[in-house]
């Protein structure tokens, strides 16, 4: 297709995941694969990148005016969607997966392919494990929960003791960033950090690698482009897990 | 067959590049890292983003919108203001020109001042079609183009003035930009655009209309270069939907002395090294020979 204008979709139907993540069932189905990503167009407030959960639903978390804006849309509305963009995660070999959070949501498609041998599933509190239930069924789920409520008491990362994490071809990690860092140094330490697939999260405005906002330092990948996901071994030495960029440019710390 | 230039260093308005190939303002220019990245990929010289007055977060989106034979961009402007100096750090002494902008010719000298010799030169957007108070709301009227460029030129740097498509001629905006001590004319930002998504009712672009860039406007920006070759005395750069050598050289013979690429960079950051490889060559003809030849 020459035109990419956005295409416009109808919301079909909106499920309440968690106390703060919603899934937004879509009208149309979008040809894709796990951790690639679309720009939803709220119409009258912005355009923000979204992974896909599954080929016709985004997953997502209330963080700012346009998630706010999407929380506030009905059954039947209209938003707008241009992509899917992106790389994606690779789903060959032996997988384990690392979510923290709303991270989950590019996750669940990639163990849904059936490639994902043991998920590491993180979240605030019990409530907030998203997509417990249904991964469950699909694959071996080891929770942890920053309170102590469900699981192991503490961040994902304390889950590593119970995986031998050398005996996996991929390790496809999405989460905060702070958490996805310590999952690359854990990696680092093994000398695998080539085996960890990191889903990046850059200011973006135009997801089609050309503005330039989403760049990371010092390489210039375009996170939109030629991410989001990258190897952990393009990431040692990076800005990742240290700063990023602000719709301005300006740098901030994580 | 296309004729071969000889390879070597440029100078044009006064900035030394490495061939005559640059990457245009807007695209990949926000960080110093995606700058020296398009460098390593054999750009002869680099313009960044558009820095101003005052930190800018840019338009709302979506900021982008891709058509046939091109891309509808409103982005708006967004910059760090004077905090950009920390991308200019790992840049020191390569072919960089800073593109700036302000709303008033102190405005311009201002933002100027702060990266005084921290670049090879200076370019004046006096272009972009959708900052309400910057850009071609300045570069429409050769009066003030003449006041703003003498603002920064009167610094003593190589200054550029990158010129609006949308007037009725836009020769008068190359002699203001010349009478106010350019040094270079580049031409052109993007044409005035605007989408309507049919189900949605409403334009696709957050500010509405943008600025068309890509294949679709080479022709527009042929013909300004044509013209502004024939109106000034001082050298012209190309800019507009260039993703060919051919097109490199069709803009030379129209009178460019340098060629910026932009939109085409999204599909093929590499796309500088793989026209350098096909319009030079060390027994070409002197690149002057064939600069402004379809005049005669």
């Amino acid at each position: 297709m020459s035109d990419g204008i956005p295409v416009a979709v109808e919301i079909e139907s909106i499920i309440e995941e968690t106390p703060s993540v919603r899934t937004f069932l879509l009208s149309r189905e979008f040809e894709f694969r796990a951790g690639q990503f679309v720009m939803v167009w709220v119409p009258g407030v912005d355009e923000i990148p979204m992974a896909l959960s599954s080929s016709s639903s985004i997953t997502v978390q209330q963080v700012g005016d346009a998630t706010a804006a999407l929380f506030r849309k009905s059954e039947g509305e209209l938003l707008g969607i241009r992509g899917p963009f992106g790389n994606g995660f690779p789903a060959e070999g032996r997988i384990l997966a690392v979510a923290g959070g709303v991270g989950a949501a590019p996750l669940r498609p990639l163990v849904v392919t059936g490639t994902v041998t043991c998920l590491l599933l993180g979240a605030r509190t019990r409530k907030e494990l998203l997509f417990a239930g249904e991964l469950s069924g699909m694959t071996r789920v080891l929770p942890a929960t920053d309170d102590g409520s469900f699981g192991h008491h503490g961040p994902v990362t304390g889950l590593f003791s119970e995986v031998d994490v050398g005996s996996y071809d991929r390790i496809c990690v999405c989460g905060p960033e702070k958490m996805m860092y310590a999952v690359l140094s854990l990696l680092d330490k093994e000398g695998i950090a080539e085996r960890g697939y990191f889903s990046l999260h850059r200011y973006m405005k135009c997801g089609i690698g050309l503005c330039g906002s989403c760049c990371i330092d010092p390489a210039g990948f375009r996170v939109c482009r030629d991410g989001p996901v990258f190897s952990g071994d393009l990431l040692l030495a990076s800005e990742f897990g240290r700063y990023c960029r602000d719709a301005s440019g300006r740098r901030m710390a994580i | 067959m296309l004729e071969r230039l000889k390879s070597g260093t440029v100078n044009v308005g006064g900035v030394d590049l490495s061939n005559h190939l640059l990457l245009a303002a807007g695209v990949l220019g926000t960080t110093g890292s995606s700058l020296r990245r398009i460098l390593e990929q054999g750009a002869g010289g680099v313009v960044t983003k558009s820095i101003g007055p005052v930190t800018c977060y840019g338009h709302p989106g979506p900021c982008i919108a891709e058509v046939e034979g091109g891309v509808i961009n409103a982005m708006g402007l967004p910059n760090p203001s004077r905090a950009f100096a920390d991308e200019l750090a790992p840049l020191s002494g390569k072919p960089v020109i800073i593109s700036i902008f302000g709303g008033d010719p102190g405005e311009f000298r201002e933002v100027a001042g702060w990266f005084a010799g921290m670049a090879a030169g200076f370019e004046l957007n006096l272009s972009c079609p959708h900052a309400t108070g910057y850009g071609a709301a300045l570069g429409s009227d050769p009066r003030i183009i003449e006041e703003c460029t003498r603002a920064v030129a009167d610094l003593s740097f190589p200054t550029w003035v990158k010129l609006t498509p949308n007037v009725t001629d836009i020769a008068a905006c190359g002699r203001a930009a010349e009478r106010g001590g350019a040094t270079a004319i580049v031409a052109i930002n993007t044409v005035k655009a605007m989408r309507i998504s049919p189900e949605l009712k409403r334009p696709v672009l957050g500010h509405g209309y943008g600025g068309l860039s890509g294949k679709a406007i080479f022709p527009i920006a042929v013909r300004c270069v044509y013209e502004l070759y024939e109106a000034c005395t001082i050298p012209v750069i190309g800019c507009g939907g260039v993703s060919t050598g051919s097109d490199v050289i069709e803009m030379m013979m129209a009178g460019a002395s340098a060629v910026e690429i932009g939109t085409a960079v999204r599909d093929n950051p590499a796309i500088f090294r793989e026209i350098a490889s096909r319009i030079y060559s060390p027994d070409g003809v002197e690149p002057d020979s064939i600069i402004g030849c379809a005049h005669e």
